[in-house]
């Protein structure tokens, strides 16, 4: 059986990579899918856990998190539909009207 | 069957009467807010006589408790209404005077020339006179010192209120300050007294820890007996206090110029009942006064004084109230000689026949100058035809004609003259006053003025007895000039041909108070004493004494040869317009002198007034001025504020100290807001590194804490 410590590692993985793609990428559909990949580094520490303590409401949040991403993506894409047809880009560092 | 659970009510009918018309009498007419205040009188008479009737079933004092007043350590005071005897005497004589007089307000306010149909005028009458009744019993119903002085102040209160009745006029109706003037006078004069009566008070609570009478008066002649000056010294201050309110030698100058007030309130107030309140005082002190016979020879001889001094003053007035006026002084000096020489039982029983003549006295001149005010009214309205029939007075009817030039006044004697036609029930009431103040038999004055020589002549007070003899002789003068030139010869102005009688409503109380003063005299005839018996049962220090036929005989025949003396000089031969007054040619300066009062106004001025201006005026220029405004105030307050606000708190510790302190933070808040505002750049990658940082911050803190 693969130790516990192998899925949080790769989760940490999946997770920093996620972090830094959201930082680096200027995209907003690479930044989606950074975060994306977050959301699944953190679902996979809950599975992982869900089998080490042989609990089943790690993988009911799961479900959650699936749930809320994806309604996530669908508010986070009409935004940047709506942006793109005011700005004609969606490049993320344009968006800073909102500054002080 | 007795009564004495009735007792507050002497004072409490007529302050609901007050009430009544305070609260409801701008509905009422004049006739209700009349009659309102007039029941109100008339019930506190009622009680009166049922407290008399209780009296004579029950004649120890009773001492009705309402409740507690004042208790602070050793004063214990209640709210007593004290019946006995003496205060009873003196309620009777209130409340019947009282309500009579009420009654006959009501007639004369209405025609009064002032009164203009100023309904709340008419109400505002009646509710002092109802307030004047209630302090009035309060003041002879109370069981204490303190009491008595609560009645004594508001009796002068009211006083002051109804002298000033018409306070935006003088006694003529122009606007003036006059009426006001003399009500203050009388304020400040009584306050004089007042004081007097204050500090014998303060003797009495210090040396008999008491203020209640009968305590006092048990102690009265041990403390006499150990410390015999302080007695004298309690006794002395109350003179005082019955020098104001009697209107005695020195206080009395009030009096004369109280006659600004309406002519009821001078019946009332300054002629039967207020200005008695003094006599009532040293009588009800007796038990003080009998143990410093000194003291008790003081005040007889500052009454016989008085009796004689305002006596030649009243020969030498021409106003036909100031006559009354001084005429009253004078017989409160019989009253205070009387009860000063330990003549309790003369002296009040002077007091109230007095209370009857004195007040029919006025009431009825009241009715002539009511009458004089008719008849100048009368004219002003036929002028015309005045002018054609009769040419003699040009000068006197063309200012007539020309609307009220000269002021007319009616109350001037050497206005009137042949009354006796125009006025026949007047005439006639006056006649019996007059009488009954000479003091001829039959008449209530006989029987009273006579106890007081009586006593003087028997108990060997010689000086005294000449004194009020004298008096009485000018009595009888005064009184018989002013019949000779009120009511006979012929008429000096215009006004007095025309003059008319009085409506009933005026004359009947006066026929009351007629029928009083002739009979009045049976309250105490020699041999019955009724009156001293009655007293004695309270008093307790009168002795009897027998009728003196010498002195009756003396006063009468002194009395006769006054009214004919005055019948020489002013009923021979009647006075004529603008002819000055027999006795002016005769007398001179002396004449000039009785009509200036002996110019004691003046003297009181030079010697008091004018020092208490100066003195005012020093403190007010140079102590409260210079001194406490220019030098203290600005100076030394001013100035340290000015320098301690101007430089030390301003300079130091506001501008530099919290003013700086405040401008920093706030400079800081700027400072590091700028610093901050560039981490707000706008780019969202920036905000999420932030959000990176902080999170592993804050769980990098949290695992290695």
């Amino acid at each position: 059986m693969v130790p516990v410590t192998d899925y949080v590692a790769l989760s940490a993985i999946l997770f920093t990579i996620g972090a830094l793609g959201v930082l680096i990428r200027r995209n907003p559909l690479v930044i989606f899918m950074s975060i994306e990949l977050m959301l699944n580094a953190a679902n996979l520490v809950f599975v992982a856990f869900t089998r080490v303590y042989n609990v089943l409401a790690g993988q009911i949040f799961v479900f959650f998190v699936m749930t809320v991403a994806a309604a996530e993506v669908a508010v986070g894409l009409a935004l940047i539909v709506t942006i793109f047809r005011t700005k004609h880009s969606i490049n993320i560092d344009e968006m800073n009207s909102l500054k002080g | 069957m007795t009564f004495f659970y009735l007792a507050p009510w002497i004072v409490f009918f007529p302050v609901i009467g007050l009430l009544v018309n305070l609260i409801f009498g701008d509905r009422f007419s004049e006739r209700v807010i009349g009659t309102v205040a007039s029941i109100a009188s008339g019930l506190a008479f009622v009680v009166s006589v049922l407290l008399a009737y209780s009296l004579t079933q029950h004649p120890d004092a009773v001492r009705w408790t309402i409740g507690e007043w004042i208790h602070v350590g050793t004063l214990q005071l209640d709210w007593i209404f004290r019946v006995d005897t003496l205060s009873t005497t003196m309620m009777l004589v209130v409340s019947s005077v009282g309500t009579l007089i009420h009654i006959y307000a009501i007639g004369y306010m209405h025609e009064d020339v002032r009164f203009k149909s100023d309904l709340k005028r008419f109400r505002r009458f009646f509710v002092y006179l109802n307030l004047f009744i209630a302090a009035m019993m309060i003041l002879v119903g109370g069981d204490s010192y303190l009491m008595l002085f609560v009645g004594w102040e508001g009796v002068g209160l009211c006083s002051f209120l109804l002298i000033g009745f018409w306070y935006e006029m003088d006694t003529l109706g122009r606007p003036s300050w006059a009426n006001s003037d003399a009500a203050k006078k009388a304020f400040i004069a009584n306050r004089i007294g007042d004081f007097g009566f204050l500090i014998a008070a303060f003797l009495m609570f210090w040396a008999f820890h008491s203020l209640q009478f009968d305590q006092i008066f048990q102690q009265a002649p041990a403390i006499a007996a150990s410390n015999p000056g302080l007695i004298t010294a309690i006794t002395l201050f109350l003179l005082l206090g019955v020098t104001g309110k009697s209107a005695q030698i020195p206080l009395f100058v009030w009096l004369p110029d109280a006659m600004a007030g309406p002519t009821p309130v001078s019946a009332l107030i300054h002629a039967a009942t207020m200005v008695t309140a003094g006599v009532y005082l040293v009588t009800r002190s007796a038990a003080l006064y009998v143990t410093v016979p000194a003291a008790q020879y003081i005040v007889a001889l500052v009454g016989a004084v008085t009796a004689l001094f305002a006596a030649t003053i009243a020969v030498g007035q021409y106003d036909i109230k100031k006559v009354l006026a001084y005429s009253t002084i004078s017989q409160l000096g019989f009253m205070v000689a009387g009860v000063g020489m330990g003549a309790f039982a003369a002296g009040m029983f002077h007091l109230v026949t007095h209370a009857f003549f004195k007040a029919l006295l006025f009431l009825s001149a009241g009715s002539v100058i009511l009458g004089m005010e008719r008849g100048h009214h009368h004219l002003a309205h036929t002028d015309h035809d005045e002018k054609q029939d009769k040419g003699r007075k040009k000068k006197e009817d063309k200012s007539h004609g020309d609307a009220h030039e000269e002021v007319f006044d009616p109350n001037d004697m050497r206005n009137m003259g042949g009354l006796r036609k125009t006025m026949p029930v007047t005439f006639w009431l006056y006649l019996i006053g007059t009488l009954a103040l000479a003091g001829i038999w039959p008449f209530a004055g006989f029987w009273s003025k006579d106890e007081i020589l009586a006593n003087a002549f028997s108990q060997g007070f010689t000086a005294i007895y000449w004194l009020l003899t004298i008096a009485a002789f000018f009595t009888a003068f005064y009184m018989g000039r002013q019949i000779w030139m009120v009511f006979f010869g012929g008429p000096r102005h215009e006004a007095a041909a025309h003059a008319e009688e009085s409506p009933r409503l005026i004359t009947i109380p006066l026929m009351v108070l007629a029928v009083l003063s002739v009979v009045g005299g049976a309250l105490n005839y020699p041999g019955l004493e009724t009156l001293s018996h009655w007293l004695d049962q309270t008093v307790a220090f009168i002795k009897p004494i027998e009728f003196q036929m010498n002195v009756a005989l003396i006063s009468t025949g002194v009395a006769l040869l006054a009214i004919l003396i005055s019948w020489l000089l002013y009923g021979r031969k009647p006075l004529k317009v603008g002819e000055i007054d027999p006795l002016q040619n005769m007398l001179g300066p002396i004449f000039t002198g009785m009509e200036r009062k002996w110019f004691v106004d003046e003297l009181y001025w030079a010697l008091f007034l004018d020092r208490y201006v100066d003195v005012s005026r020093f403190v007010a220029d140079v102590i409260d001025g210079k001194f406490w405004h220019d030098w203290f105030h600005e100076k030394v307050i001013a100035g340290t504020y000015n320098w301690l606000s101007h430089i030390a708190l301003n300079r130091y510790a506001d501008q530099l100290g919290i003013d700086a302190f405040f401008n920093s933070l706030g400079q800081w808040t700027k400072d590091t807001a700028s610093g901050l505002r560039r981490f707000q750049n706008g780019f969202v990658r920036s905000y999420a590194l932030f959000v990176l940082i902080g999170v592993v911050a804050i769980l990098g803190y949290l695992i290695f804490k």
